[in-house]
């Protein structure tokens, strides 16, 4: 999980049940009873003034400078979702466990669930919509579908997204290395067999 | 085609890989699920949900929440004095203009409860009987159990179970609706997370005095539902009459612990069993009782099908309901099988290592003495051809040895299960359109849960025209076109492959009465092949010459199902194996390698069957080691409805998967038969059988999480 870890190392440990996403959102009614969470959710009880009001927020994504009013607290999965119409990162788990949400920020697979927009103003941001021009699809993309790594589908783009950030760093990756690598994203369907047989036909070819 | 008949034979398309049609959309984020439709003026729409598992609602005021700047609009699923059933249940749903703001207005309900007394432990028959929450459901005996096992060469005892799980679905339950007061369009337009396009209408419809023709229904595409997506929801009718009420379109996602908890779960079972067999293993008498929940119903899994797959001579089968506080259940991809599965299969290998027995061979001399249950009646033939590709594919006959034997700390085994399934066609019907042009397309309002479905219809349409799959269009996910089944029940492949098949050969014979009047040659005997149409192997015109025959009118027919005319059929069979390896010291259980032989008649895409095949796998793999709801004895909460928590396998974590699809010419010549449910129902049974026969000592409840595998370890040691 070599992105992912990388990414886990700026950010609190996803294991707390408590992230800055929940400092700042209060989320108390969602939270399970452990007592970890109930010591977080008191913590925002004592904070619960969340800092609002739209403010210009500017991304770059996909190649394009786009200025939003947004709230400071606006996550970045919220802002390409609502905002930009960008619905390819999808909103599953919302706590940095699944990766239906990865985009590449300056080339890192990154769960847009747990960062802020305004954080990577400045950062180059990249989503699955990037990986396919009119019907000319990244590699990855048509390996997706020639070895059928899909069914409902819906863990498929951010699982495109790792992929072809893993492969762009370790275009020779071997099979352990791939099913490391790609540990951060989680499917239910079960269509595992063909995403590290996309991988690793790819990988063989240096990751094209 | 030598005359005309219906059925699979003479394609080009049947059977041959097929890449799904809509792979590029989906793998690319093109593709619009419910939870991403998005358009201009959308309010979004959260939950407040009930934080305990029995309890009255003494306060709920709303006002603080309509206050805030943004916030539109409040439902009230419950009010003052309304009773709640569970941690999880729904209280009330702010819609806002940003889901943020939605969330303030959630924390700024006040809420308060008088809380009451909960009961959720599912293993617990005994406290469940002294607060009266049993329900005895099957009490019923054949023969005479206690008498044949007296005389029994060998009688095996065990206690076995299966945990609670979760549907977890990717795209969580929820629908965008909008409400429109004027217009041409229909009244409603539910963009609906749903397995049932054709059937949830009314549903929106009622309650708000509408006709079910007020009402649109659109699902092109759905992040999973594994049998707990068939209804509009009173969340669907909450984000309707928000829409109502606000003038607004509104979306209603339910967030990741509501999913878990409140939209359906698979029911837990546990039971004790005794089975006896005599010195050639024979099994003659079976006793079991079993008991779980589903949630404040009180059912559990079904007795009427235990044993699974078999029934013998003497039998005795009792199963207790238990009312709990838990979330209520819904299917579960192939609804009691997998539990039944899971203890009666694990009996049965217990049984052999009594016998001394490969318990391979313990399967094969009680399917050739016949002793299988009415279903399975005519899979005898089926059984024994798969188990012999299994024993083959896994080298069990290498793997397999005495359990228990072998050194530590990480000691290897193999285990075998297997299974049934119904599979037969849904009813549907479907609207085929040819062109002049030559185009052909076809309408019905079926889905696609990711089986493959929009492909499975292409594909029909195309062989059949004689087409290249880029001549037709597929149209599906509304409730405007003609009325197809729910997806639920492995029913679908046929459901919609039969009247496509009829509907496509209507036109196409039609369009050869044309050409045999034009061209001179008799119209029964033609062929669509390639583009052309054929006479006895020689070429009479292309398509678009034909098509164009048709004037200026659009050919139109229909086709519906299903019907006795070979093209479907029902039931399968199915064996599967598992290969393990568990650490006697860390109690982890890794798998080596998965084999699963599979039957499903007449295969017209290959590739996506396989899919289903390693997708059955992979969720089996889940339920059987990691997977489970975890409910707190104390608090009543299901404390691990998260993805943190609820563990499900990662990519590395699935070993080597081998799916062999068998189908031999008696199963080709069978017809379709669906495929969605069989794959993931033995893979539990044999993924525990394989623990089995490297410890020598049975992990008695599934999952086989480290705990209860080092905890078993130990009671064996003691």
């Amino acid at each position: 999980m070599r992105e992912h870890d990388q990414q886990r190392s700026d950010q609190p440990a996803s294991g707390s049940g408590f992230n800055r996403r929940d400092f700042l959102k209060g989320s108390g009614a969602a939270v399970a009873a452990t007592a970890l969470v109930n010591e977080a959710t008191e913590a925002q009880a004592q904070d619960n003034k969340v800092a609002s009001g739209p403010v210009d927020v500017t991304l770059n994504v996909n190649g394009k400078q786009q200025t939003l009013k947004l709230e400071p607290r606006t996550t970045l999965l919220d802002a390409l979702r609502d905002e930009l119409n960008l619905t390819g990162c999808k909103d599953v788990c919302d706590t940095t466990n699944c990766g239906a949400c990865t985009v590449m920020i300056d080339g890192k697979a990154t769960y847009a669930c747990t960062r802020l927009a305004v954080e990577v103003q400045g950062r180059e941001v990249k989503t699955v919509e990037s990986l396919r021009q009119g019907d000319s699809c990244d590699e990855v993309i048509d390996g997706f579908v020639k070895h059928d790594a899909l069914q409902c589908g819906f863990c498929t783009p951010g699982f495109v997204v790792a992929t072809r950030a893993f492969l762009d760093r370790n275009p020779g990756a071997t099979l352990e290395e791939i099913q490391k690598g790609l540990g951060g994203n989680l499917c239910r369907c079960g269509t595992y067999n063909g995403i590290t047989a996309c991988a690793l036909e790819l990988a063989k070819k240096g990751g094209a | 085609m030598s005359g005309r008949v219906v059925n699979w034979r003479n394609s080009g398309l049947i059977g041959e890989d097929t890449q799904r049609l809509d792979g590029h959309d989906k793998a690319s984020g093109f593709a619009k699920y419910t939870y991403d439709i998005n358009p201009e003026g959308t309010l979004y729409a959260k939950l407040l949900t009930c934080t305990h598992a029995k309890a009255k609602i003494t306060r709920l005021d709303v006002e603080s929440a309509k206050a805030i700047k943004g916030v539109h609009t409040v439902y009230l699923f419950k009010k003052e004095g309304d009773e709640c059933n569970w941690d999880g249940e729904l209280v009330a749903a702010v819609a806002a203009e940003t889901a943020d703001i939605a969330e303030d207005g959630v924390r700024a309900i006040k809420v308060s409860y008088e809380v009451g007394k909960h009961f959720v432990d599912e293993d617990d028959l005994e406290g469940a009987a002294a607060a009266e929450r049993t329900k005895d459901l099957v009490d019923k005996t054949d023969g005479d159990p206690d008498a044949a096992i007296k005389g029994a060469a060998a009688v095996h005892e065990g206690y076995y179970g299966i945990a609670t799980i979760s549907h977890m679905c990717l795209e969580p339950h929820g629908a965008h609706v909008k409400w429109n007061e004027g217009g041409d369009g229909p009244k409603v337009v539910a963009h609906h997370s749903t397995q049932a396009v054709s059937t949830t209408g009314p549903q929106f419809a009622q309650g708000f005095g509408l006709d079910a023709s007020d009402v649109r229904v659109i699902c092109n595409y759905i992040g999973g539902g594994f049998g707990s997506k068939f209804a509009a929801d009173v969340w669907g009718l909450a984000a309707t009459q928000m829409s109502k009420d606000t003038g607004r379109p509104v979306r209603l996602m339910l967030d990741r612990a509501t999913e878990l908890k409140t939209p359906g779960t698979r029911p837990s079972g546990f039971g004790k069993v005794t089975v006896a067999a005599d010195e050639d293993g024979k099994i003659i008498a079976w006793k079991s009782h079993h008991w779980g929940t589903n949630g404040p119903q009180g059912g559990t899994i079904d007795g009427n099908q235990m044993p699974y797959v078999f029934s013998f001579e003497n039998q005795a089968v009792k199963s207790t309901g238990i009312k709990t506080d838990c979330g209520p259940n819904r299917a579960w991809r192939a609804p009691n099988h997998p539990q039944l599965c899971a203890i009666t299969d694990a009996a049965l290998t217990d049984l052999a290592a009594k016998l001394d027995m490969d318990p391979v061979e313990l399967y094969r001399v009680n399917i050739e003495e016949g002793a299988v249950d009415r279903f399975a009646k005519n899979k005898v033939s089926v059984y024994q051809a798969e188990l012999d590709r299994a024993v083959e594919l896994m080298e069990w006959d290498d793997k397999w040895h005495t359990p228990g034997e072998g050194d530590g700390p990480v000691k290897k085994g193999v285990g075998v299960a297997l299974h049934r399934w119904g599979g037969r066609a849904g009813a549907s019907t479907c609207t085929v359109k040819v062109h002049p042009d030559g185009g052909a397309e076809v309408f019905l309002g079926s889905q696609d849960l990711g089986t493959g479905t929009r492909t499975v219809i292409a594909m029909v349409l195309a062989d059949t025209l004689g087409l290249p799959l880029d001549r037709v269009k597929v149209h599906i996910g509304s409730n405007a076109y003609p009325q197809a089944n729910p997806s639920g029940g492995s029913i679908t492949v046929g459901g919609v492959s039969g009247p496509v098949r009829r509907a496509a050969l209507d036109a196409l014979w039609q369009i050869c009465d044309k050409v045999a009047a034009k061209y001179g040659v008799p119209g029964d005997d033609l062929d669509a092949f390639g583009g052309r149409i054929w006479h006895d192997h020689k070429e009479v015109c292309t398509w678009d010459d034909a098509c164009r025959l048709l004037g200026t009118m659009t050919l139109e027919t229909s086709g519906r199902g299903p019907e006795n005319d070979g093209l479907t059929d029902q039931l399968v069979g199915g064996v599967q194996m598992a290969d393990v390896s568990v650490d006697t010291e860390t109690g982890i259980v890794t798998i080596n390698k998965m084999v699963a032989v599979q039957d499903c008649g007449t295969i017209i895409n290959p590739m996506t069957a396989r899919s289903q095949v390693y997708g059955g796998l992979i969720m089996g793999i889940a339920y059987a080691l990691s997977e489970e709801r975890i409910m707190d004895n104390q608090t009543g909460r299901y404390i691990n409805a998260d993805l943190e928590n609820y563990k499900l396998p990662r990519i590395g974590d699935i070993g080597e998967l081998v799916v062999d699809m068998y189908q031999p010419e008696s199963e080709f010549a069978r017809g379709v038969v669906g495929l969605g449910e069989p794959p993931v129902i033995s893979t539990g049974a044999a993924i525990s059988n394989a623990v089995f026969n490297a410890l020598g000592v049975r992990v008695p409840v599934l999952p086989l999480t480290p705990k209860r595998v080092l905890d078993a370890l130990a009671a064996a040691k003691a």
